[in-house]
């Protein structure tokens, strides 16, 4: 049986308590400063980062499954950004171009 | 053995006469049925991903969208992440004790991951049920964008789903182990998709509930 290699409860707990912690900072920081979209992502990729590598342990895997995983899914998430011209020239155009 | 065993088995490299190895180790290390569930995750983020940017073109495109949830949506929320990143906590705390083979243990924490998961869904439709109350409907609502009860209703309820499946397949896989029907690795591969649906909403709430917050 093949098996992985896994980190100990100690900084399970604390990247737990890092989590919460960001997820109320987003509250605070969205009330406070407002909601803004690049915030709320880094706070938001933050968080994933914590969960991927700690409560999913990729940090104890091989680096090939890293290098497997991470990048192909970056690279299609960051691809489907393409969509942004087009929908700020319809916001431009409201109600309708004349 | 079973084929399901022979399949967990660690590729050896064998030597057959003269020809030299026929057969390389695992390239990642893992059983194969982890692979699969983590390339599962791979396309699922890409699911996600697709609905959110849909979401954010909509929104974008909207001169109207509403800024609907107030504080108690907001807390509510909060309240929410609280359960499922602990349950991530109580699913990991099974994942360890299956592996030290502790069958009670690890069942008695599997089945307080999938109640908290029942917890997060009950409060979700009560959220739910507070939107459609307000009149928030798939295609209108009182506040603006009419498009806003699809986006809300099918990313969330999108979410919903993947908690229940993963509520099913936890007190599946909890009773299983405990019976001995399933190993330690299945509890661990489940774990891993739980923790996934708990990484989705890190990005929901923010995305869904924080931008669309009443000033």
């Amino acid at each position: 049986m093949i098996e992985t290699r896994t980190s100990g409860m100690g900084s399970i707990y604390f990247v737990y308590a890092a989590i919460l912690m960001i997820a109320l900072v987003q509250v605070i920081v969205a009330k406070a400063l407002g909601p803004s979209l690049w915030r709320m992502l880094v706070l938001a990729a933050i968080q994933a980062y914590l969960a991927v590598m700690f409560f999913m342990h990729l940090r104890d895997e091989k680096p090939s499954l890293r290098l497997a995983l991470i990048p192909g899914t970056l690279f299609v998430l960051v691809m489907m950004n393409m969509i942004w011209a087009d929908s700020f020239r319809l916001m431009v155009m409201k109600p309708f171009a004349k | 053995m079973s084929q399901a065993d022979v399949a967990m088995e660690p590729l050896a490299v064998h030597s057959i006469g003269d020809h030299g190895p026929v057969m390389e180790e695992r390239p990642f290390a893992i059983p194969s049925s982890k692979l699969v569930m983590w390339l599962f995750i791979i396309s699922d983020a890409c699911t996600f991903g697709a609905i959110l940017f849909a979401y954010g073109y909509i929104r974008n495109s909207a001169s109207d969208w509403p800024q609907v949830f107030e504080a108690a949506s907001i807390w509510n929320s909060l309240l929410m992440t609280f359960i499922l990143v602990s349950t991530s906590l109580t699913v990991l705390v099974a994942v360890k004790a299956a592996q030290s083979e502790d069958r009670a243990r690890a069942f008695r924490w599997t089945m307080i991951t999938a109640a908290g998961g029942v917890l997060f869904i009950l409060l979700h439709i009560r959220e739910w049920i507070s939107l459609i109350h307000q009149g928030a409907k798939l295609w209108q609502n009182p506040w603006g964008a009419p498009m806003f009860g699809a986006a809300f209703f099918s990313i969330t309820g999108l979410h919903m789903a993947h908690v229940l499946g993963g509520v099913i397949a936890l007190m599946v896989v909890g009773l299983g182990y405990r019976r001995g029907r399933y190993a330690a690795r299945h509890v661990e591969i489940w774990a891993l998709y739980w923790h996934f649906v708990d990484l989705v909403w890190m990005f929901v709430v923010p995305l869904v509930y924080l931008l669309n917050m009443k000033r």
